[in-house]
């Protein structure tokens, strides 16, 4: 029964990571760039909301100020990967530094900053599931359906081609450079978006909360994905099949945690699904190969023995 | 159209792999030529397009496009002159979007992309009739993803791109060398039917001298990074395979390739 009782809570926390893993999506799938600046701007988006509501800003411009600030690093990432020819998960891990020590001078050199429920009117807080999860779910399926029109328009084309073919969208006249830069933006926006609703759920703002935040975006993308494309594949399919892996996530972690697995290990146990996921498509691949040389040389043997029989 | 003058590219310089591709490379292409270009490997066939379309800078030298001088601006600016077909079919398209998709891309190539959308109906009615000239079957396909076609529709599909924005210049990168000999051939009948319709001024390089003999009204031969060969009109025309290994092995004393003698 207790499981039962952590449900909804691992449904709204699912949704929040959800929403990180689109912003995930956006670089890992559609820019295809493993881009690390995640785990430090998920927790900029948590420290700035957090702080501008400390200081009396009202929550929708703590939200709002929280993606821009994530867009920012974005950018910066964005920029030392193109204009200064950083490799790009290099780029993402010099950025996700440099947000270290923008994080921690947010939080006035503090490593937490609680948020008061009481006395702000939060659009998530984990003593109200209910609400948390309906809010969450607006968020996100207004984040797809925005990006799902983006995508259709003469911009977002190009920036889906950036990341298919590079090599094409520079022979067709499109700025690869500059669509790196933005998609990043964009994704990163996303990813603090979703840090402040986590700042939000969780009552506050911890600097070390963003650790190894791109393995879950990228766990939920692979349970997601591996559901969503059987179904459908296509942009809206596989966006719910994100937030749907998420939730699916956040569940397990529950269950797991239930069943008397160690906080310590939590973190190996998501590397450990992403690691899964990874080697699956591959080892299957291996496997199968192999297996057909064998059968067709034994076929060979077979017939050679017969012939000669 | 296009005029090369004294192009110059060396590659990893002031290292043992120091290899100059260009060497001080000269050429003018009038409105309308449809120049082929043949040449062994290294010869710097490819090296030449590459620098045309701006993949990297050259050492020195100057390349204009219909008076515009290009040598400094970055490979997507000067896209807007060029139409490109390469030679790996996966190069020219984007597996994972629709043919559609890839077309409306092309079709913008130039202008400034804006926030509206991305294919229009009534392009995809365009669309549809271009694809049918192809005889592909491509023009009930327009949703179907670029990545599941074979190589020479993905060819024809790249060809269309290239040419749906009218190109000042159209570089053909041995654009049908990964195809089988049918689908080639297929491939190069759609390009003489694209060229000559808008009367495009073309540069096509291939590995094939009765292709290059065939096509055009012009023929290239490069040897050591310059041209050494250049025939038009009657004279190309009237041109053998013979005459050419003989024009080919004075020009490079004795070096053929033997991919050219066998092809």
């Amino acid at each position: 029964m207790p499981f039962i009782y952590a449900l909804p809570g691992a449904v709204a926390e699912g949704l929040i990571w959800g929403l990180m893993g689109i912003g995930v999506y956006l670089s890992f799938k559609i820019l295809d760039i493993a881009d690390m600046t995640v785990d430090g701007s998920i927790v900029t988006g948590a420290c700035i909301c957090a702080v501008l509501l400390a200081n009396g800003f009202p929550i929708w411009l703590s939200v709002v100020a929280a993606f821009i600030a994530g867009a920012c690093a974005g950018f910066v990432a964005g920029l030392l990967h193109t204009a200064f020819g950083i490799p790009s998960i290099l780029a993402g891990i010099l950025t996700q530094l440099m947000l270290y020590s923008v994080n921690l001078s947010i939080l006035g050199g503090k490593s937490l900053v609680a948020i008061n429920p009481r006395t702000n009117n939060l659009l998530v807080h984990m003593s109200n599931n209910p609400r948390s999860i309906i809010v969450m779910g607006i968020f996100v399926a207004a984040t797809i359906i925005m990006l799902w029109l983006f995508f259709y328009t003469e911009i977002g084309l190009t920036i889906k081609s950036t990341g298919d073919n590079p090599h094409m969208s520079r022979a067709q006249g499109v700025n690869v450079k500059l669509n790196q830069v933005l998609g990043l933006a964009i994704s990163n926006g996303i990813v603090a978006l979703a840090g402040a609703m986590l700042a939000q759920y969780k009552g506050s703002a911890n600097i070390n909360d963003g650790r190894g935040a791109i393995v879950i975006g990228l766990a939920a993308i692979f349970i997601g994905l591996s559901v969503s494309l059987r179904i459908k594949p296509n942009f809206v399919v596989s966006m719910i099949g994100v937030v749907g892996g998420g939730i699916v996530y956040y569940i397990v972690y529950n269950f797991v945690i239930l069943l008397g697995l160690k906080t310590e290990f939590l973190k190996m146990l998501s590397a450990i699904i992403v690691a899964v996921f990874l080697a699956v498509p591959y080892l299957k691949k291996e496997h199968f190969t192999k297996q057909r040389n064998l059968r067709s040389n034994k076929t060979k043997i077979r017939i050679g023995g017969e012939k000669n029989a | 159209m296009l005029k090369i003058t004294n192009l110059q590219k060396t590659f990893n310089p002031g290292t043992v792999n120091e290899k100059t591709a260009l060497y001080g490379l000269d050429l003018h292409l009038k409105d309308g030529d449809f120049a082929t270009v043949i040449g062994g490997n290294g010869a710097g066939k490819s090296t030449m397009l590459n620098a045309i379309a701006g993949v990297w800078k050259p050492d020195f030298g100057t390349i204009e496009i219909d008076g515009v001088d290009v040598t400094q601006m970055p490979e997507y600016r000067r896209a807007k002159f060029l139409g490109r077909v390469f030679q790996d079919p996966m190069q020219g398209t984007a597996p994972d979007m629709e043919i559609a998709e890839n077309l409306a891309i092309a079709a913008r190539r130039g202008t400034k992309r804006r926030f509206v959308w991305g294919v229009r109906k009534e392009e995809r009615i365009r669309y549809r009739e271009l694809l049918a000239t192809l005889e592909l079957g491509l023009e009930d396909r327009l949703s179907g993803k670029v990545g599941l076609l074979s190589g020479g529709q993905r060819q024809a599909v790249t060809l269309l791109m290239a040419t749906l924005h009218r190109p000042k210049l159209l570089l053909l990168d041995e654009h049908t060398a990964a195809l089988d000999p049918k689908t080639a051939a297929k491939v190069l009948e759609i390009t003489d039917q694209i060229v000559h319709k808008n009367k495009l001024t073309t540069l096509m390089i291939t590995h094939n001298m009765k292709e290059a003999i065939a096509h055009g009204n012009r023929l290239i031969m490069m040897h050591g990074g310059r041209i050494v060969v250049d025939v038009s009109g009657d004279e190309k025309k009237n041109l053998t395979i013979e005459q050419l290994l003989n024009l080919f092995t004075q020009a490079s004393d004795g070096a053929v390739d033997d991919r050219m003698v066998l092809s």
